[in-house]
């Protein structure tokens, strides 16, 4: 409650009112971890997963434009800064602290536990021994049938990357999981899942084929649990996981 | 791992699927012979939107139902016309998302979204008209400059290119046309003073092959059409697709007004190729001919509108011919292997120029200050797509009549990039309380003396009149035709309407609740036929109960 308080009053305050700099220890590892899936949905596409692809803003080294103080921080998020890409978001008081806390341990987080290696070897092991390319397509090179990595350097921090690769059951986003349909008259189709509804399905076939079922008509229809990727957890080195992570992070789209 | 692997191998095995194949150059120049699909901005590269299909009929038009409805989470004019290849519909989501969906359930398989840039200041309108495609890849055009290609299969980029500044006021709205190996698009912005260009680029790399600037520079043919440095800031944009004859090998651009747009004095000579069609050779760019029908416009007269190619007869012979209703309010037809004039003649209320002269230029007829010219800025028809029957033999277009508006050039104005560079002032006509803009509210408050909406049969022989479909407020709907002598087409009073095409006789109509900024298209998936409408912000798609 009483940090609930202590938040709504910052918001309620302008920029640059609060003079308190932050102090090491002051953030609930709770915090921090809830700051960082809501700063992997919702900065990354700008500021990247490091924090840095805004020029002369690098988030996970402190170095901001407008903003010195926790109280600097908020005021941006939620006034947004009119003008420049950057929208006022609606987060909740307890989702604030936490992405302020995120935001102050950024450079903790991702240099202290994930190691990242070099994106070079890491390309290699990708094309090559771990047989990523084999189903991930890239920079329009690849098949369609699991999930496009060409940008997933801006949408996954390092973290996140490693729990996928290690243990891409526990990892699979929702919209990205296989489904398998019959229809009435016995065809199987399978393929990975793009959309959606109480009454129908769109998803893209083994053949690379936009396809949309209507429910009605299919005599069963499964959404297959688990990931089909294979968990890498005994198939890589802490070097070559360190390596591949560092080439997913420089994946960065167009 | 194992069950995956072996999976996909029973399944290619098992699955009847249709053969899919990819939107090759050789489809794009045979598109009428797959009317199920709708693989360009006009249907196909004669910008004749008229469809084969036939299932859909004068008889049974009155059992079309609403499949669908894709409601854009935007709330600029919905100006696209969508592309269905093999039952999956591509259509845009102003200004520039690109959704691909099924165009049976309208339910959408993925969104690919671009964020103009914050600095931009092109267009009017932040519109998109729709995207093109070749191979497995779409081709968008983003109202901050950028050219973008997209895989069609997952919506991810495969690559972006810059076509020009949009902070110095470039941007685009049109549907891309692809041509062979080559994209080609076109930039708008004249009302900020920028000079207008058409380019193509490679299909697979996004490089550049060529550029015609649709105001030439020094050394260029018609540069002596222009005074001083007037040429660098005059304007020319092209946002509407053009067309493309595969045989003659030349594709075919409608160029905007020379800016500034109202002050024609500030800017003396012709103004070429202001207000002019142009024909390009497709492979490297280079002018073929040309025909202007407004030299140094005073009025706004954009031409902009669809080049529409027929091969019909002309003095007893066959001939490959060129329809084209002008913002100006005269209908042309010329020869389109030469540019050479065959017939003009107006078919709405006119003033600005009694008649045209042999070779098609007009003979003006200035208003005095304070008194309308008729048509007003914004034309007797405008960007809204017109069609041509092959069968009825008639060419349709949404005419605004009666329509005129005091101009007044106004003093001179100077350049000043990123800042409006119209110049002049309109007045509405004495007595009347407004003309029509842009767009309408909710509520038609035009008083009955201002222009009205004309849904027109012209006989192109002959450029008159066979039938008009009168509506009481103005349109800006494009008109699809059909193999079984449908027309279909909006309007600004949120009505959608099936018309006889052969007598102008309304058979069918429904209520869509928004105006038509964009052209109907049709297809047929599974031996259904569907006719999709963007009205107001949302995608209607009708088929028979």
């Amino acid at each position: 409650m009483k940090q609930l308080f202590v938040v709504a009053s910052l918001v309620a305050l302008t920029a640059g009112q609060l003079a308190a700099q932050p102090r090491p220890g002051q953030y609930a590892p709770a915090d921090v971890q809830h700051g960082a899936r809501l700063y992997a949905a919702q900065c990354t596409v700008c500021h990247g997963a490091t924090g840095d692809t805004v020029a002369g803003v690098d988030l996970r080294n402190g170095r901001f434009k407008r903003a010195q103080t926790d109280g600097d921080l908020l005021g941006v998020i939620v006034a947004g800064v009119p003008g420049t890409a950057m929208p006022p978001f609606s987060f909740n008081p307890p989702e604030l602290t936490a992405i302020v806390a995120y935001l102050r341990n950024m450079r903790s987080l991702d240099t202290a536990r994930i190691p990242v290696g070099d994106p070079a070897r890491g390309k290699s092991l990708f094309d090559g021994r771990a047989d990523c390319a084999r189903c991930h397509r890239v920079h329009g090179r690849g098949p369609r049938l699991a999930p496009d990595l060409s940008d997933i350097g801006t949408m996954r921090t390092a973290d996140a990357l490693q729990r996928s690769i290690l243990d891409p059951n526990a990892a699979i986003q929702p919209v990205n999981r296989t489904v398998r349909a019959v229809t009435r008259e016995g065809r199987t189709i399978s393929g990975r899942r793009l959309n959606e509804d109480t009454y129908t399905v769109q998803l893209i076939d083994q053949q690379e084929r936009l396809v949309s079922l209507d429910k009605a008509s299919l005599r069963e229809y499964e959404v297959v649990r688990g990931a089909s990727m294979p968990p890498y957890r005994d198939k890589l080195s802490d070097g070559e996981l360190a390596d591949l992570v560092a080439y997913l992070l420089s994946l960065r789209g167009l | 791992m194992t069950r995956r692997a072996v999976l996909p191998l029973a399944l290619a095995a098992a699955i009847p699927y249709a053969i899919h194949a990819q939107v090759s150059s050789a489809r794009l120049q045979r598109a009428s012979e797959e009317p199920q699909n709708w693989l360009t901005y006009s249907g196909n590269y004669s910008g004749q939107r008229y469809s084969p299909l036939r299932l859909v009929n004068p008889s049974n038009v009155k059992n079309l139902e609403m499949k669908w409805v894709f409601q854009a989470r935007s709330l600029q004019s919905f100006s696209a016309t969508p592309l269905v290849v093999d039952g999956i519909m591509y259509v845009t989501q102003a200004p520039n998302d690109l959704v691909a969906l099924d165009a049976v359930t309208g339910r959408v398989f993925w969104i690919y979204s671009h964020r103009p840039s914050p600095g931009r200041l092109c267009c009017r309108g932040q519109v998109n008209r729709g995207v093109a495609i070749l191979g497995d890849t779409l081709f968008m055009a983003t109202v901050d400059a950028y050219l973008i290609a997209i895989d069609a299969k997952n919506g991810q980029p495969v690559w972006k290119t810059k076509v020009a500044e949009a902070s110095a006021a470039y941007g685009m709205t049109l549907a891309p046309l692809v041509i062979k190996d080559k994209v080609v698009v076109g930039v708008a912005g004249a009302e900020f003073g920028i000079r207008g260009f058409i380019a193509a680029y490679d299909a697979r790399t996004g490089n550049q092959a060529w550029r015609f600037y649709t105001i030439p520079g020094p050394g260029e043919p018609g540069h002596e059409t222009w005074r001083g440095d007037a040429w660098r800031h005059g304007g020319g944009s092209v946002w509407t697709t053009g067309t493309y004859d595969p045989d003659l090998n030349l594709t075919y651009w409608g160029i905007g007004n020379p800016g500034p747009d109202f002050n024609a004095a500030q800017r003396p000579g012709d103004n070429l190729y202001s207000d002019s069609v142009v024909a390009l050779d497709a492979d490297t760019g280079r002018l073929r001919w040309h025909f202007q029908f407004t030299p140094n416009d005073p009025y706004d007269y954009d031409s902009t509108q669809v080049p529409v190619l027929a091969d019909a007869m002309w003095n007893g012979a066959q001939a490959r011919l060129m329809y084209f209703g002008n913002r100006n309010g005269f209908f042309y037809v010329l020869d389109r292997a030469t540019g050479r004039f065959l017939l003009g003649r107006p078919y709405a209320k006119v003033n600005w120029a009694s008649g045209l002269d042999e070779r098609g230029r007009p003979i003006l007829t200035p208003q005095p200050a304070g008194t309308p010219t008729y048509p007003g800025p914004l034309g007797s028809t405008n960007w809204y797509s017109p069609s041509y029957s092959p069968r009825t033999g008639l060419f349709y277009l949404s005419v605004w009549e009666n329509y005129g508006q005091v101009f007044d050039p106004g003093d001179p104005i100077e350049f000043r990039e990123g800042q409006n560079f119209t110049g002049g002032r309109l007045l509405p006509p004495p007595g009347a309380p407004a003309m029509p803009g842009m767009q309408r509210g909710p509520v038609n408050t035009w008083h009955e003396g201002a222009a009205h909406g004309i849904v027109m049969a012209l006989d192109p022989q002959t450029g008159t009149k066979k039938w008009a479909y009168t509506m009481h407020d103005v349109t800006t709907s494009g008109i699809l035709t059909t193999a079984s002598d449908l027309l279909f087409v909006g309007g600004r009073e949120g009505y959608f309407h099936a018309l006889d095409a052969r007598t102008g006789a309304l058979l069918w109509k429904v209520n869509v609740g928004g105006e038509t900024a964009a052209g109907p298209m049709t297809y047929q998936v599974n031996g259904t036929q569907y006719v999709s409408v963007a009205a107001g912000h949302s995608l209607f798609t009708f088929a028979l109960r």
